[in-house]
């Protein structure tokens, strides 16, 4: 899975735990201005004006 | 062949996100982490118990660390009691991760690891289910909480609020969680905030900002314990957060606009059907039947689909009561 087989057991989980780790962060900034550029329009949209 | 994104089959990848979305909504509209429907869906799937166990803690991690910034600006984080949380916990996560091992060996896991979900889910599901259909009543909580908090072991830690703690009554208590975290694969969330307010009297504002600070470093370290012994799948893991991280935004504002209230039984309702999910694909195995193991993907995935979807629905149903009242008001 995603090409760490070849890195020994404590480098593989440091490399998994910070792959959550980096994922969890990218996610909070991107989410973050996705959430904020796009919930006026939606709010908007689905409230049919 | 399938197609692939990144090492993962396309497929696998959109059933993940998918899924991720439903739990978050759920999980960001109720409050909690979501972890322990996690777990059963990967057992559900067909996933042996330590990666599905390995996995659920790395899912925490993650969901914690995007509630952990979140909640950094809001200073209600006690240091100290979440040091002796994480001291406790990571213990308690150790040895529940050595019981899985060890009944792993035995041949066991699965089968036990699967009856404690279906345990857990039945009671946590039937426990809600009789807090929305009743009034509620705190004596019998107050009453075990002051048990507790009248236990006085030395020596005694002061933490935010003016409160004194026992250092070996909150090391117990996290053990004792730990345990539960590291067999189940869940981040213990459900149980550590009452534990914190009910057990040692912490002020609810604390006890949240410390159950966040506390379940990222504990879950970092279930993660990676599981991960050390190869049962953490990203393939599973990433797709999941990043459907779950969005589910969450969308679960957490749908909060201003549905009463929590209306919708709680058919959250306990799929509970249940998450512990009827796993009883159906231990039926179906042990058997050799594959009604029972389809039978439990349509119920935890279905119950899932449909209890989020009641809560986007009512949220824009609100939204669209709303709007004439606006319009109106602009008029003026």
């Amino acid at each position: 899975m995603i090409g760490l087989e070849s890195l020994g057991a404590t480098g593989q989980a440091v490399t998994g735990v910070g792959a959550v780790l980096v994922e969890a962060m990218l996610l909070y900034v991107g989410y973050g201005a996705l959430t904020t550029a796009l919930s006026g329009p939606v709010k908007r949209a689905l409230g049919g004006s | 062949m399938a197609m692939e994104l990144f090492g993962i089959a396309a497929g696998q990848l959109g059933l993940f996100i998918s899924f991720g979305l439903l739990i978050g909504t759920l999980f960001g509209f109720f409050g909690m982490g979501g972890s322990f429907l996690v777990t059963p869906a990967l057992l559900v799937m067909g996933y042996d118990s330590t990666t599905a166990v390995g996995s659920g803690l790395a899912f925490v991690f993650g969901t914690s660390v995007i509630a952990a910034l979140r909640h950094r600006d809001h200073g209600q984080v006690d240091y100290k009691l979440g040091l002796m949380f994480i001291v406790g916990m990571t213990a308690g996560i150790e040895v529940g991760k050595g019981v899985v091992y060890y009944l792993k060996a035995l041949g066991f896991a699965d089968l036990v690891v699967s009856i404690s979900y279906i345990g857990l889910l039945a009671i946590v599901g039937l426990l809600m289910l009789r807090d929305a259909r009743t009034e509620s009543s705190d004596d019998d909580g107050s009453a075990l909480a002051e048990k507790f908090q009248s236990i006085k072991i030395p020596p005694m830690v002061s933490i935010k609020g003016g409160t004194k703690v026992s250092l070996w009554v909150t090391l117990a208590m996290a053990f004792a969680i730990g345990i539960l975290s590291g067999f189940l694969g869940v981040g213990g969330g459900f149980l550590l905030m009452p534990a914190m307010m009910y057990g040692l009297g912490v002020p609810a504002a604390v006890a949240v900002g410390t159950d966040v600070f506390q379940i990222t470093a504990s879950g970092a370290f279930g993660a990676f314990t599981y991960a050390q012994s190869g049962a953490l799948d990203l393939t599973i893991v990433l797709p999941l957060l990043a459907g779950s991280a969005m589910g969450a935004r969308i679960g957490a504002g749908a909060t201003a606009l549905v009463n929590e209230d209306d919708i709680t039984e058919y959250f306990a309702a799929m509970l249940l059907a998450g512990s009827a999910a796993v009883a159906s694909r231990n039926l179906g195995n042990a058997y050799d039947m594959g009604i029972f193991n389809q039978a439990s993907k349509v119920l935890i995935f279905g119950s899932a689909l449909l209890v989020s979807g009641a809560v986007i629905w009512a949220s824009i149903q609100s939204i669209r009561e709303d709007e004439p009242a606006e319009s109106v008001h602009a008029a003026d």
